[in-house]
């Protein structure tokens, strides 16, 4: 079988070079450039040392780009929206991991991402990229948005209640746990070793952008309510998500379960996690580094009618580069898992 | 003989020989049930230890 031939734009970054690790070992791919214009010119391995001995690839600039098969954009936000008919020349499908193509609604971009958007009309060209929701959308795809990392965990935590409208629309609260790679690889004041370690950084109670995400996928054509925190605590990778919903009806746990397992049953990367005995009875972020799992668990309040859903996932794989890649492979017919077979480590 | 988790509601087979009291884990939730009958086929939760989790 012919390969498939990629470029990376903007790989010397957390979630290209995660990307790359990937595309490096999947069978059906070929890598013809990656893109930073940092360090063009300079091996990937360089940049991203655990890569050493797995590639002799070089960064080139964006500006070097030939044509392929298929862009994987990984630009900060802001940048592929402008930048769009360029990559479109070059490549007919692309998946864009940034937030620029996320969105449906031009308001609601500009209300949460506050500047309008420079290209709205393409926002229906873009599928939303967490599969489990639209993967026969992206059957037929040339382009995918990869959805963000916060709103993928709450998203697939809480999509099952949605759906079947089980839950009071406008009292949702999520409160997300993240790692410090979630701020990508620029550092600041506020990742300085001293000021990071240690931290239980509150960095986005309010108006974290991944709310018009979530807001987006779990509407259902109804106006629902969704209050989102963000914390940064002190690890690297991962990221759990609780959520608190109020149900319409007194659901048993065994009737939770089955609306979980009816959803995900056949899902390879949705695990329902949640057990009477162990250490590990809930989702635990620290089992999922390097994995496209999303591991997600329930518990419901005995003295009200409160669900608690907890969902944990790698927030660059199956919050991004995973995610991605799983979407490569729906959209070319591939084994959804190939490349994406890691179970994670234990102990770790 | 198929009965049903009575924590998760995933459908148990038992297997030819089962006997009562006999202890198996469920393929979903990995709750670990106890057959209290047979006949009809029928599980419960199985006692756990006490354990200081978090309390």
């Amino acid at each position: 079988m012919s390969k498939i031939n990629v470029s990376i734009v903007g790989a010397s970054g957390y979630t290209g070079g995660e990307l790359l690790r990937l595309l490096l070992f999947h069978p059906n791919v070929e890598i013809k450039q990656v893109t930073s214009e940092s360090y063009t010119g300079k091996f990937v391995y360089k940049i991203h040392p655990n890569l050493r001995k797995s590639s002799t690839l070089k960064f080139s600039s964006a500006n070097e780009l030939e044509p392929c098969d298929l862009l994987f954009l990984c630009l900060p936000h802001n940048s592929s929206q402008n930048r769009i008919d360029e990559f479109k020349k070059l490549a007919p499908k692309i998946i864009d991991l940034s937030a620029d193509f996320r969105l449906k609604d031009a308001a609601e971009y500009e209300r949460w991402y506050g500047h309008k958007h420079a290209r709205p009309e393409l926002f229906n060209e873009f599928v939303y990229g967490i599969p489990e929701l639209h993967r026969e959308e992206m059957k037929k795809a040339n382009y995918i948005s990869s959805a963000g990392c916060n709103a993928t965990a709450s998203i697939l935590g809480l999509y099952p209640l949605y759906k079947n409208g089980l839950v009071e629309i406008d009292r949702t609260v999520i409160e997300v746990k993240a790692g410090s790679s979630e701020g990508g690889n620029k550092v600041n004041e506020g990742s300085h070793h001293p000021e990071r370690s240690g931290v239980v950084r509150s960095y986005m109670p309010t108006q974290h952008r991944h709310s018009a995400e979530i807001l987006q996928e779990l509407s259902f054509g109804k106006k629902i309510s969704v209050h989102f925190s963000a914390t940064a605590i002190d690890i690297v990778r991962g990221l759990l998500a609780t959520c608190h919903v109020f149900l319409k009806d007194n659901l048993q746990e065994k009737d939770i379960w089955k609306i979980y397992r009816d959803t995900y049953g056949n899902e390879p990367f949705i695990r329902i996690v949640k057990e009477s005995e162990g250490i590990y009875r809930y989702p635990e972020p620290k089992l999922l580094s390097g994995t496209n799992y999303c591991d997600i668990g329930f518990k419901k309040d005995e003295f009200s009618n409160r669900l608690v859903v907890i969902s944990a996932i790698d927030n660059l794989m199956k919050g991004a580069a995973g995610q991605a890649l799983q979407a490569f492979n729906i959209m070319h017919g591939f084994d959804e898992k190939t490349g994406l077979e890691f179970t994670g480590l234990h102990p770790i | 003989m198929k009965t049903e988790c009575p924590v998760c509601g995933a459908a148990i087979e038992l297997a030819e020989g089962t006997v009562v009291g006999e202890l198996l884990e469920c393929p979903d939730c990995g709750t670990e049930l106890e057959v209290v009958t047979l006949d009809p086929p029928e599980v419960k939760e199985a006692p756990q230890e006490e354990e200081d989790w978090g309390e």
